[in-house]
């Protein structure tokens, strides 16, 4: 498939703005029950804010993919059939649970609903998290099934789809965390970087997981199941037309060889290898700089890793387009 | 129910272009608004069509065969692409079988066409809506053409009558009949997709004939030996009458 810049922008910056979410309310969890030191507001406040902000970027990325952006409204219509349009009724829910939960500890409203008896505050934050948490799982769970619905797309085709969007989304947002921290609160730090380690180092294990699985697809498809004939030996002589098409172009990366194959690699080091380094040399020298360039490289590290996640699914139609003539 | 759909017979097809062309021809000019083109005639030309005839061949030098096949939205009777849209704009009709796109309805996400296997869709670059053949449901219903002419451009147009229209749900109707005589098959069927457009496989036709059945066992002059011959002295027809 060709890589589309504002899906792939879509798809990492909600991952972290998530993943950010989810690190924020499992510093809030493990305070209530005195694991960690309690945070001041505005700790959660900043934080929302950001997760709001990486959320709003995806959301706006989202709309250069359309060809008519002023009829988006229309995309929530069929949330019963297309995984598409759930993501699009959970994005903003996730938007605005996570704007909430920052609005409530902005507030400092100290309300208790259902009688946790915290040290801190009331339970509300928590029950409001808490939805924004599902809100959010449900979130990566549309996101990686837009693509792995699809099962002519083999490379999509496998809950390893969902298992990596979910892991990578909140290895980056821990990792974002770990950062923030330094700022915000010095305690978490290592809280948050041990963390994005460990969810690093498993999302490294699954993404392995997928690649060796799509080195070894078995094709399902064929030129002979294409055209219906059962010979083995046929050869594209024509695919009907000289020049371009939408067919040429949207289902082909386009990039050369040695790109399409050195980008696997470069992802490996720079989403994996390169930020536990970082996130481990940050930690032991208390260096906020260090910590940040751990997220900086790993983003960019996603996006490559998400530009070979499309270069490399094969559409069957391709069957149909292998010869100029 | 009806699901109107195409038979194309790969046997017949000369790979012509002719359906390419009339359909381009037909839908450009139609309601729905061009098809379009651009560098129609320039370096790197490219626009959107419905229909295209592509070229295979099939087997090995010099024992090979050219397989001309003509590509376009087989209208499966469960569409991939019909599901996965967020808008409903697209949808496949309760009545007739028939995909089409709602084009003021299209957002243009392109994902129908990432679900459709086949590659049918394609998106205008100009309308930035997602199109497709629409069976030419503005021209088969139309009262105000002769009955002879309610059917879609490119099966008009096709001069090997390798393209027939009709409701595959029928079992008397033409294309049911050439499915079942002829050995109609459908594209990809791995994927579920139920095509309602069906192709009819390459055929050779051969009669065997036999020596006896070119000479007459039972010829009454063979069995009297040979005819006999004139002599050279004996009149010609010429000589006896008088013309």
């Amino acid at each position: 498939m060709h890589p589309a810049f504002s899906v792939i922008f879509l798809t990492t910056l909600i991952g972290v703005g998530q993943g950010l979410f989810l690190a924020l309310y499992t510093g809030e969890s493990y305070a209530v029950v005195e694991l960690l030191p309690a945070q001041d507001q505005s700790f959660y406040v900043w934080g929302s804010v950001i997760a709001v902000g990486f959320l709003i970027a995806g959301l706006i990325s989202s709309i250069f993919h359309l060809g008519h952006p002023e009829r988006a409204w229309r995309s929530a219509a069929r949330w019963r059939t297309s995984w598409l349009s759930r993501e699009v009724i959970v994005l903003p829910t996730v938007i605005g649970a996570v704007a909430v939960y920052g609005g409530v500890h902005a507030l400092g409203w100290d309300l208790s609903v259902i009688g946790i008896k915290t040290q801190l505050r009331g339970d509300l934050t928590l029950l409001i998290g808490l939805g924004g948490v599902v809100a959010t799982f449900l979130l990566f769970l549309c996101t990686s099934m837009i693509y792995a619905c699809i099962k002519f797309l083999q490379e999509w085709a496998t809950p390893l789809t969902l298992i990596n969007y979910t892991l990578l989304g909140v290895a980056s947002g821990f990792t974002f965390a770990t950062a923030y921290a330094t700022y915000q609160a010095p305690h978490l730090v290592n809280f948050y970087g041990w963390w994005a380690i460990a969810i690093t180092a498993t999302a490294l294990v699954t993404r392995s997981a997928s690649l060796y699985r799509n080195a070894n697809l078995r094709r399902i498809s064929s030129l002979s199941t294409a055209i219906g004939v059962r010979d083995k030996r046929i050869k594209q002589r024509s695919m009907g037309f000289m020049g371009g098409s939408f067919n040429t172009r949207e289902y082909f990366h386009g990039a050369s060889q040695l790109l399409f194959r050195s980008i696997k690699w470069i992802f490996m080091v720079m989403v994996f290898l390169i930020p536990i380094s970082l996130l481990v040399i940050g930690m032991k020298n208390d260096s906020s700089s260090l910590l940040m360039s751990a997220f900086v490289v790993q983003y960019l590290g996603l996006i490559a890793e998400r530009w070979f996640f499309f270069a490399q699914a094969n559409h069957p139609q391709n069957l149909y387009y292998q010869t100029v003539g | 129910m009806t699901q109107l759909a195409l038979v194309i017979d790969l046997n017949v097809c000369v790979g012509c272009h002719a359906c390419v062309t009339s359909c381009k021809e037909w839908n450009t000019s139609g309601p729905a608004g061009a098809m379009s083109d651009d560098n129609p005639y320039g370096q790197d030309p490219t626009g959107t069509f419905f229909n295209r005839v592509q070229t295979y061949e099939v087997g090995e030098y010099p024992q090979t065969e050219t397989v001309h096949f003509p590509k376009s939205c087989l209208h499966c009777e469960d569409p991939p692409c019909v599901p996965v849209c967020p808008t409903g704009a697209s949808y496949k009709r309760e009545d007739d079988g028939i995909v089409l796109v709602d084009y003021d309805k299209c957002i243009g996400c392109k994902y129908c066409s990432w679900a459709c296997p086949y590659g049918a869709r394609e998106l205008d670059e100009h309308q930035k809506v997602m199109k497709k053949c629409t069976l030419c449901v503005d021209r088969i219903y139309d009262e105000s053409l002769p009955e002879s002419e309610r059917k879609p451009a490119c099966v008009l147009a096709c001069p090997t009558s390798a393209r027939l229209f009709g409701d595959v749900h029928d079992p008397e109707s033409e294309v049911s009949e050439a499915i079942r005589d002829e050995a109609g098959f459908q594209l990809m069927p791995e994927w579920g997709t139920h095509p309602a457009n069906h192709y009819l496989p390459r055929r050779k036709a051969k009669i065997r004939i036999h020596q006896d059945e070119l000479e007459r066992v039972d010829n009454p002059l063979k069995k009297e030996g040979e005819l006999p011959q004139l002599d050279d002295n004996s009149p010609t027809l010429d000589d006896v009458t008088s013309w």
